[in-house]
């Protein structure tokens, strides 16, 4: 699936996304299922909110990580293989 | 980027990682009398003395400091509990992830209302079969039209509809009707669980154990099905270890990731972790999760490889599997310390190749089913039923 700048996405029914203390990373709880999420890719998926396009996601990342050129491809990357999972689901 | 997969949590022990689920045996009591169940056979003993609301909730707040996330509230039958909606609120409130596992007796409209207020996750249904038949028979009760009702109020309530079937050798071959079923209820998740050999299942081993063939079809039937509905249902075919060469990394490794607390307080590793003999595992009556979790001799007995034997200890594969379960190794070998025997590499696997062959003259030697009942778990306890349990074991 392309995954478009316009395009917006939200978390999947059924799944939760949360900060865990304990682990000190963003986590998806689902069904019988967890994953840990490593820094960058919980960063990403913080935003997905179901309301930010995938634009301004980036636009967002990029002012905060202004030492990582490939961010934009990276982003997409991530939406790509969190929507594969069926962890997150398109809204428009 | 990169998903972590590994559950390496830092912690204070050098070995020891965070506990990441939590299963709260909430009580042994069960209306069902379920011939596979994996409760331990001398439950009935543990039935007195179950911990109390106040005790669960200070077991929740501990085990979420010290990482878990993933709930599971069973049993026995935790609906027995009148306080499970109590319990379920503070558990939605400390950020659990939680699941009710359960039969379907003492799911009523009120009571399910109040679990979805109090913010339960999901609802995990077991089911036995397409016919009413064999449901009834294997769970020893009229249980049949209670889990068709059941199931219908959870998809009505919007919870995931997660359907548990374990699988042996009454149903298997009505893995096609079993899944098509679950489809047209609207499942999300189907878990084919084929029975796994501790507990009561053990006892009735010889009654339950499918052919074979019936696994192999079973296996083919559902990768058909699952290429078909694709993510619409996930399916998960829990493989029975019996028929495989290389034992399962039982629990994901022992004091890993799990964390199981029982009706009357014990932690446990595992379900079955206490049918070892001289391990003496902590319970919360005495001990805070803390202790139990990174310091306890129990959880610390089988953690990393130092206590593996041959052919484990130098085998180019145990990080894989981790030298199999525990438990199995005790209950079929006498020896708690020595490779699974399924493993193909190991002395004993000749216990299994016998099982198997025994299973595909069913009948033979076959007793009655014993069910999962008060009753024959004190006679078992007694050693009343020695001689069914000892044909199990290596003949040294």
């Amino acid at each position: 699936m392309t995954i478009k700048t316009k395009d917006i996405y939200k978390i999947a029914a059924h799944h939760r996304f949360q900060w865990e203390k304990a682990q000190d990373c963003y986590v998806i709880l689902f069904p019988e299922g967890m994953v840990k999420l490593n820094g960058s890719a919980g960063e990403v998926l913080n935003l997905v909110n179901g309301e930010s396009t995938v634009e301004s996601i980036t636009e967002l990342l990029s002012k905060k990580f202004t030492d990582a050129p490939n961010i934009a491809k990276d982003i997409v990357g991530m939406i790509e293989l969190a929507l594969d999972k069926a962890w997150i689901e398109k809204v428009n | 980027m990169e998903i972590n997969k590994k559950n390496n949590g830092v912690s204070a022990s050098t070995t020891a990682t965070q506990p990441l689920w939590l299963l709260a045996e909430i009580t042994y009591q069960c209306p069902l009398q379920c011939a596979f169940c994996y409760n331990p056979t001398d439950f009935d003993k543990h039935t007195q003395n179950e911990l109390d609301t106040d005790s669960w909730i200070k077991v929740l707040r501990q085990a979420r400091d010290l990482g878990a996330a993933q709930l599971g509230i069973s049993g026995g039958e935790p609906l027995l509990r009148k306080d499970i909606e109590e319990i379920v609120t503070e558990a939605s409130s400390l950020g659990y992830y939680s699941n009710l596992i359960t039969s379907g007796a003492g799911m009523n409209e009120k009571r399910i209302d109040a679990l979805k207020d109090g913010g339960l996750d999901h609802i995990q249904l077991s089911m036995h079969d397409i016919t009413e038949e064999i449901n009834n028979f294997i769970t020893n009760t009229k249980t049949f039209k209670l889990k068709q009702k059941v199931a219908a109020m959870i998809k009505d309530r919007g919870y995931p509809m997660v359907l548990n079937v374990v699988m042996h050798r009454y149903n298997i071959d009505h893995i096609q009707e079993i899944l098509e079923m679950a489809e047209g209820l609207g499942a999300d998740y189907i878990e084919l669980a084929n029975t796994q050999y501790y507990g009561w299942s053990l006892v009735n081993r010889d009654q339950l154990m499918p052919k074979k063939e019936q696994v192999e079809n079973a296996l083919k039937v559902t990768n058909k099905f699952r290429e078909r509905v694709g993510n619409k249902m996930k399916i998960f075919f829990v493989v029975p270890d019996y028929f495989d060469d290389r034992p399962k990394k039982c629990m994901n490794g022992w004091g890993e990731v799990f964390m199981i607390v029982t009706a009357n307080g014990d932690v446990l590793p595992c379900h079955s972790a206490r049918v070892i003999p001289n391990l003496e595992f902590p319970n919360v009556k005495d001990s805070p999760l803390k202790g139990a979790w990174y310091d306890s001799p129990a959880f610390n007995k089988f953690r990393g490889d130092d206590w593996m034997q041959e052919p484990c200890r130098s085998c180019s594969e145990k990080e894989n599997d981790l030298g199999g379960c525990r438990c199995q190794a005790l209950l079929l070998t006498g020896n708690a310390e020595g490779a699974d025997p399924v493993c193909s590499k190991s002395p004993d696997r000749h216990i299994i190749d016998q099982a198997i062959k025994d299973s595909q003259n069913p009948g033979v030697e076959a007793k009655p089913i014993m069910f999962r009942t008060n009753e024959n778990s004190k006679k078992i306890d007694k050693g009343d039923e020695k001689d069914r349990l000892a044909k199990f074991h290596a003949t040294p």
